[in-house]
């Protein structure tokens, strides 16, 4: 009974626990809800996701109410995949949140954070189950609401916080307006919205300007979501400023989950045959992604808060992931679909080793980072393996990624591009390499004494580390879902 | 025990090592004891093996399997026993000569250091027993990272920036071409296992087999072919046990053994020889043999002199795979071992002299030879045997390389390698023939008063460095000398795979 039920509480199990958290109105009380709600949505997802590889894709009609009329979750391989990233972060996030909470925002706010958390993880989850187009947008939105109020709390460490959390209000919404109005033409034009429904008809249809022109809005407004260079202009300042805990959870969910919408309606709603008709693929992300990758990881080398260094590396990550898609090919699409949980592990590593930083030295400027390598000895030798697996070091799992990205690229006969990656990765080698060199070849700064992290801090830190490298050395089940999924998504049938 | 687990071992021992050391860090004394028999432990454990790889056993070992058809597997073939065996034994001498050159000279970090080179020798090691290209090539970065330190090891600006090019230009050509060409290898072979005839031959054709291998050449940074030879030089700013073991021993070894890998095992000879695909690396090789000897006439500094006379010896290995012929293949092996003994002794003699005079500028040390005669002498049979004078090691590696160059028509290269050879003479010999022949300066030497403990740096007191930093170049001289008697065994190693 309950477990024909699974899809629904995926999302309502941390939709009702939002308001319960305000009224609960005491931090560690929010808190503690907060982990036991995304403990049980980490094991809804691995059971979907088990249920999933061994019976196929499942699909749930919303109150009972029967596709494509009522709101329909449908899950394959590819979101289940999602789904399993996004509420496995959250589960590791939230131990690690406990103490950086504590240090980094006021006590009477606690409760509002944790609200704002679990609605920022309900609309992530919602955006990857649903298979209703409407819906996402509206999961997305209730995504991004409760994403600017998170990044605005960053606002007790630094009050530039609150112009991060505008520009990003700004560009959300304009992001947003794009989808709803993509939305809308498709549905002008085909009276669904559901995706199965949206997909067969639209191949009815044949060649139709409304639907090329529904399909422009959507990509640009997806890519503002997803941060696709030149459109990430929020992205930098977010991660940065916002809260060490939000900084994890966002890096390494929010962006992903776009990522996945945007797979969603390029290969399942429209097809891979007119996505590369309407010469997006190649014409527009391709040169879009490299440009970013080159673009993003050139300013990332000369930032001197780290967080933002990282903040910009994601955006250069974000577009190896793009790239992936352009090949129009399954190695290249499994690359994608590998990099969304192979950066969500690195990134989230890599910020929650700054959120030690930060917590101990409050701020993560390059001059803070001085000598650290002594003074905390595991935050940094988490740093440095998340370093290695942000290069692509063999036995971590950003190799894992680059391998099939370059496969892909060659497979699509396109070298040239496969020279580009690597090239990027070597930018990465300088960037990182920096913060190394500062943390173990220099003295601390005089008079400053700090002690290693909490333990509660450093626990779920290595967790994402272990996992870069255990998944680095045996990458068998990832690789397999990812490439499950990817021909999932190919193949046309959602 | 069977061979399977023994080659699990020779991974197992030298990282179980560092564990051990980082464990007994405040007791010195037992740290290097466990460095000491850590070495031992792994050369007897590799010399165990030699016998079936002799009779023609080939050990096999699956460790695990990273993206499916990808498999970390080790197996020994003549050509990686032969590299094993270099790198295991002269870890034994290396280590005793560390302890007496980082203690004579009062080193920080030794802990560090000698967990960062038990993990080096570690992933040399792995190189030389990797089944796959895949394998090697994660030995190949964990060489490259775990280096670093080392070579950074005196934390000064000039480390610093020492250290930077290092890494820079080893990770930067291995990630930018070398994995390259492994994952396009892998693309149109299916396939990355090291197989005896190649595995590339019908499989790729016309432009594209020497752009691939080209790939592979300078990819292979550690292999320092001009114009990536930069890295060398820079690492010299490491302490000299540093420079002798990794970057005369198993760093620049594993870079032209995975060299002798690619074009044996990948391309294969015949392959090469058939497509002519090699052509060009014949001529950058032989390039990168007279150039880099021209530079190591122009310095002064001792270690940087040894550092190019290394760039120039390299590339008679590169030289013995680019002729693709299987004379070429044997001496460009037997270069491997014998520059590796002559190498590394003259390196030894470097940090020895360095110990106990803190000399480092090679017009410095007239008259040197008269006060240090075991290490001089030593020097000299060191630098005769990368000469190549019989009866020393070095004169086979040449012998091979010319009968080589010869079978493939390459009639010039046999002027290069003889050219080469004077070159060596005219940098090598001053070193030995000032500090016997000249009288030193004025102020120096009086009389030896000081006791055997003395402070190195005590200018009245030069007398020969600590027994250890002696008896280490001592004995890989004698190396040199015994190989030349043994060349033989080594050869018989070989000819399985240039035979076939």
């Amino acid at each position: 009974m309950i477990l024909q039920h699974l899809p629904a509480l995926q999302i309502v199990v941390p939709l009702v626990a939002a308001p319960i958290c305000l009224l609960l109105r005491r931090g560690d009380l929010a808190w503690g809800l907060t982990l036991i709600v995304s403990w049980a949505a980490l094991a809804i997802a691995v059971m979907l996701l088990h249920a999933v590889i061994t019976g196929g894709v499942i699909s749930y009609e919303l109150g009972d109410w029967a596709p494509p009329w009522g709101i329909e979750y449908r899950i394959d391989a590819a979101n289940a995949f999602v789904l399993l990233i996004v509420s496995g972060i959250s589960a590791v996030v939230l131990p690690y949140a406990r103490a950086s909470v504590a240090s980094e925002i006021e006590e009477s706010k606690h409760s509002l954070f944790y609200t704002a958390y679990l609605l920022c993880l309900t609309g992530l989850l919602g955006v990857a189950i649903t298979g209703d187009a409407f819906n996402l947008f509206v999961f997305l939105e209730i995504t991004s609401l409760a994403t600017y109020v998170l990044v605005a709390m960053g606002a007790g460490r630094d009050r530039r916080a609150l112009t991060a959390a505008f520009t990003y209000l700004v560009m959300g919404t304009i992001g947003a307006t794009f989808f709803v109005i993509g939305v809308g033409l498709l549905y002008m034009v085909t009276g669904t919205l559901n995706m199965a429904d949206l997909a067969l008809r639209i191949a009815d249809l044949g060649d139709n300007r409304t639907v090329l022109v529904a399909f422009a809005f959507l990509v640009v407004g997806l890519g503002l979501k997803l941060a696709l260079f030149p459109l990430h202009l929020w992205l930098p300042n977010a991660y940065a400023y916002a809260p060490s805990v939000v900084s994890v959870f966002i890096a390494a969910t929010s962006t992903k989950v776009a990522v996945y919408a945007l797979l969603r309606f390029l290969f399942t709603i429209f097809g891979l045959e007119f996505s590369v008709e309407a010469l997006t693929l190649t014409y527009v992300f391709l040169p879009l992604a490299i440009a970013g990758m080159f673009a993003a990881s050139t300013v990332a080398i000369f930032q001197v808060d780290i967080k933002r260094m990282l903040a910009y590396s994601s955006v250069a990550q974000l577009g190896y992931m793009v790239l992936g898609v352009s090949f129009g090919n399954v190695t290249g699409l499994t690359a994608t679909i590998l990099h969304l949980f192979n950066h969500a592990l690195i990134k989230g590593g890599l910020f929650m080793a700054l959120g030690c930083v930060v917590y101990r030295c409050g701020s993560a400027s390059i001059d803070e980072m001085r000598g650290l390598g002594r003074q905390m000895p595991l935050t940094m030798a988490a740093f440095v393996i998340g370093g290695l697996s942000l290069i692509g070091i063999p036995l971590t799992v950003g190799f894992i990624s680059k391998w099939y990205l370059i496969l892909g690229a060659l497979e699509a006969g396109w070298w040239p591009v496969a020279v580009l990656i690597v090239a990027t990765s070597l930018l990465a080698v300088l960037y990182i390499g920096r913060v190394v060199e500062v943390a173990y070849l220099q003295p601390a700064p005089e008079g400053r004494v700090v002690t290693e992290a909490p333990r509660s801090m450093l626990i779920p830190m290595w967790v994402l580390i272990v996992a870069n490298i255990y998944f680095g050395i045996d990458a068998s089940l990832t690789t397999s879902v990812a490439g499950t999924a990817a021909r999932a998504l190919i193949g046309g049938t959602p | 025990m069977t061979e399977g687990l023994a080659l699990a071992l020779t991974l197992a021992i030298p990282f179980a090592g560092a564990v051990l050391i980082g464990v007994t860090r405040r007791r010195p004394n037992v740290r290097e004891g466990v460095t000491l028999v850590t070495a031992t432990a792994l050369f007897l454990t590799v010399l165990w093996l030699l016998d079936g790889v002799l009779a023609g056993a080939r050990p096999a070992v699956e460790l695990l399997e990273v993206i499916p058809g990808l498999p970390l597997a080790l197996e020994i073939e003549p050509l990686g026993m032969l590299f094993g065996l270099v790198a295991s034994g002269l870890w034994i001498v290396n280590s005793i000569y560390s302890i007496g050159y980082m203690r004579g000279n009062n080193e920080g970090h030794q802990t560090r250091y000698y967990i960062c080179f038990a993990i080096a020798i570690g992933a040399a090691m792995g190189i030389a027993f990797a089944a796959n290209m895949f394998t090697l090539f994660i030995f190949y970065e964990a060489l490259t990272l775990s280096t670093y330190p080392l070579v950074a090891h005196k934390e000064t600006e000039e480390a610093k920036l020492g250290a930077r090019t290092y890494l820079g230009i080893l990770l930067s050509t291995s990630i930018g071409l070398q994995l390259v060409a492994i994952i396009w290898t892998w693309q149109i072979a299916g396939t990355l296992d090291f197989t005896p005839g190649g595995i590339l031959a019908g499989k790729i054709e016309g432009i594209f087999v020497p752009i691939l291998l080209a790939l592979y050449m300078f990819g292979i940074g550690k292999a320092a072919l001009m114009p990536v030879h930069r890295w060398l030089p820079a690492a010299m700013v490491a302490p000299t046990p540093v420079s002798a073991l990794l970057h005369a021993v198993a760093v620049v070894k594993a870079g032209v053994f995975t060299v002798m890998k690619v074009a044996v095992y990948i391309f294969g000879i015949d392959f090469l020889a058939v497509t002519g695909a090699s052509e060009w690396l014949v001529w950058v090789a032989a390039a990168t043999v007279l150039l880099a000897s021209f530079v190591a006439m122009t310095k002064d500094n001792l270690k940087a002199r040894l550092a190019y006379s290394t760039v120039s010896q390299l590339s008679y290995v590169v030289l013995g795979a680019a002729v693709a012929t299987s004379m070429g293949v044997i001496g460009g092996s037997l270069q491997i071992v014998m520059h590796a003994a002559g190498k590394i002794t003259l390196f030894f003699c470097a940090g020895a002299i360095y110990t106990a005079t803190h000399k480092t500028e090679i017009s410095d040390m007239v008259g040197l030879g008269r006060v240090m005669p075991f290490t001089f002498g030593a020097f000299l049979i060191g630098a005769l045997s990368i000469i190549g004078v019989p009866p020393l090691a070095g004169s086979w590696s040449k012998w091979y390389l010319m009968l080589g160059a010869a079978d493939a028509g390459h009639m010039v290269i046999i002027g290069v390698l003889m050219v080469s050879s004077l070159l060596n003479v005219a940098y090598l010999i001053p070193v030995v023939a000032r500090g016997f022949f000249l009288p030193a300066p004025a102020i120096d030497p009086q009389p030896a008063s000081a006791g055997a403990a003395a402070v190195p740096a005590n200018p009245g007191g030069i007398h020969e460095a600590p027994l250890f930093c002696v008896l280490a170049p001592c004995l890989t001289a004698a190396g040199c000398i015994a190989l030349f008697f043994f060349a033989d065994s080594i050869y018989r190693l070989l000819a399985p795979i240039a035979m076939r």
